[in-house]
């Protein structure tokens, strides 16, 4: 109960505009909002599926997997990917909690949802 | 003539020391006999591999745009020839360790996803390379913890260094001001 309480706390804190200066320089090396590059493209990720952004090459792992991406799963998958889908590719990880809630915010407003 | 000669052996040298460098990790991590341990590695290094192929288009696509002037062009091709050995130590490295490197996608495709052509100016050009190498420097830092091989870990620090000199060279270009407050990589 006390988790989910600070999970929601945790979200309703987040800052996207912080995400979003976030996501440029930590995530941008790999990832565009709407262009596959080295990773998928980023927009509408949230709600979706994992490996399920058209036309790119994800891992077997990543393209059988089961995760949804919303809070919980992105929060897990950018701490530690591999523990959360073994057999991944990123291995990218944010240690810091709340730099993970403002990037999850970000992705939740580019995603419209 | 002569001292482009040696600089050709001295960007030889430079990318069989690399190379031999990460051979020698590579070993270590065999010897570990962690079988699950290696495999990530490979999977990361490989990921390394698609954003230096990536960072080579790049800086060719820029080489090429006619929008690079001297001495900016030189630094972009230079910069461009780190990548490289970048690229040539990482696919060294994943052979050995029993992976396939990823090929490399076409200059036109890494054009289309970076939007090349919204590139009108030098100073666009330089925009995009050091958003890229700041990306590249967050990205190596970022897998750090993800290595089982430690001496792979302290490869991609340095990775990360030669990224973050890039992005101070072009940030000076660009005449952007030094970050305020340290520890501005990784955060």
């Amino acid at each position: 109960m006390l988790a989910r309480a600070a999970a929601v706390d945790t979200a309703a804190a987040a800052d996207a505009q912080h995400g979003q200066e976030l996501y440029e320089s930590r995530c941008g090396g790999c990832h565009s909002l709407d262009a596959n590059r080295v990773g998928p493209a980023h927009r509408g990720v949230y709600g979706r599926k994992a490996g399920s952004a058209p036309n790119f090459a994800y891992s077997t792992a990543v393209k059988s997997s089961t995760v949804v991406w919303e809070e919980k799963t992105l929060d897990a998958w950018l701490t530690n990917p591999q523990a959360l889908i073994p057999g991944q590719r990123m291995n990218f990880r944010v240690a810091a909690a709340g730099d993970r809630a403002d990037i999850i915010a970000y992705l939740r407003q580019q995603s419209g949802k | 003539m002569t001292q482009m000669i040696d600089l050709r052996r001295r960007g030889v040298l430079l990318s069989a020391s690399a190379v031999a460098l990460m051979a020698g990790y590579e070993k270590m991590a065999f010897a570990q006999g962690n079988g699950a341990a290696s495999a990530n590695d490979v999977g990361i290094l490989n990921t390394a591999l698609a954003l230096e192929n990536e960072a080579i288009s790049a800086y060719q696509l820029g080489a090429q745009s006619g929008l690079l002037q001297k001495p900016v062009l030189e630094v972009a091709v230079l910069f461009q020839s780190h990548h490289k050995e970048h690229r040539d130590a990482l696919i060294a490295t994943i052979r050995k360790l029993g992976g396939t490197p990823v090929a490399a996608k076409s200059d036109a495709e890494v054009a289309k996803a970076l939007n090349a052509s919204a590139l009108k100016t030098q100073t666009d050009v330089l925009r995009l390379a050091q958003r890229l190498e700041k990306g590249a420097a967050n990205a190596y830092i970022g897998v750090i913890p993800s290595f089982g091989d430690r001496n792979l870990a302290q490869i991609s620090a340095r990775l990360a260094a030669d990224e973050v000199m890039h992005w101070t060279a072009l940030s000076g270009a660009l005449q952007d001001p030094l970050p305020a407050k340290a520890l501005s990589f990784g955060a």
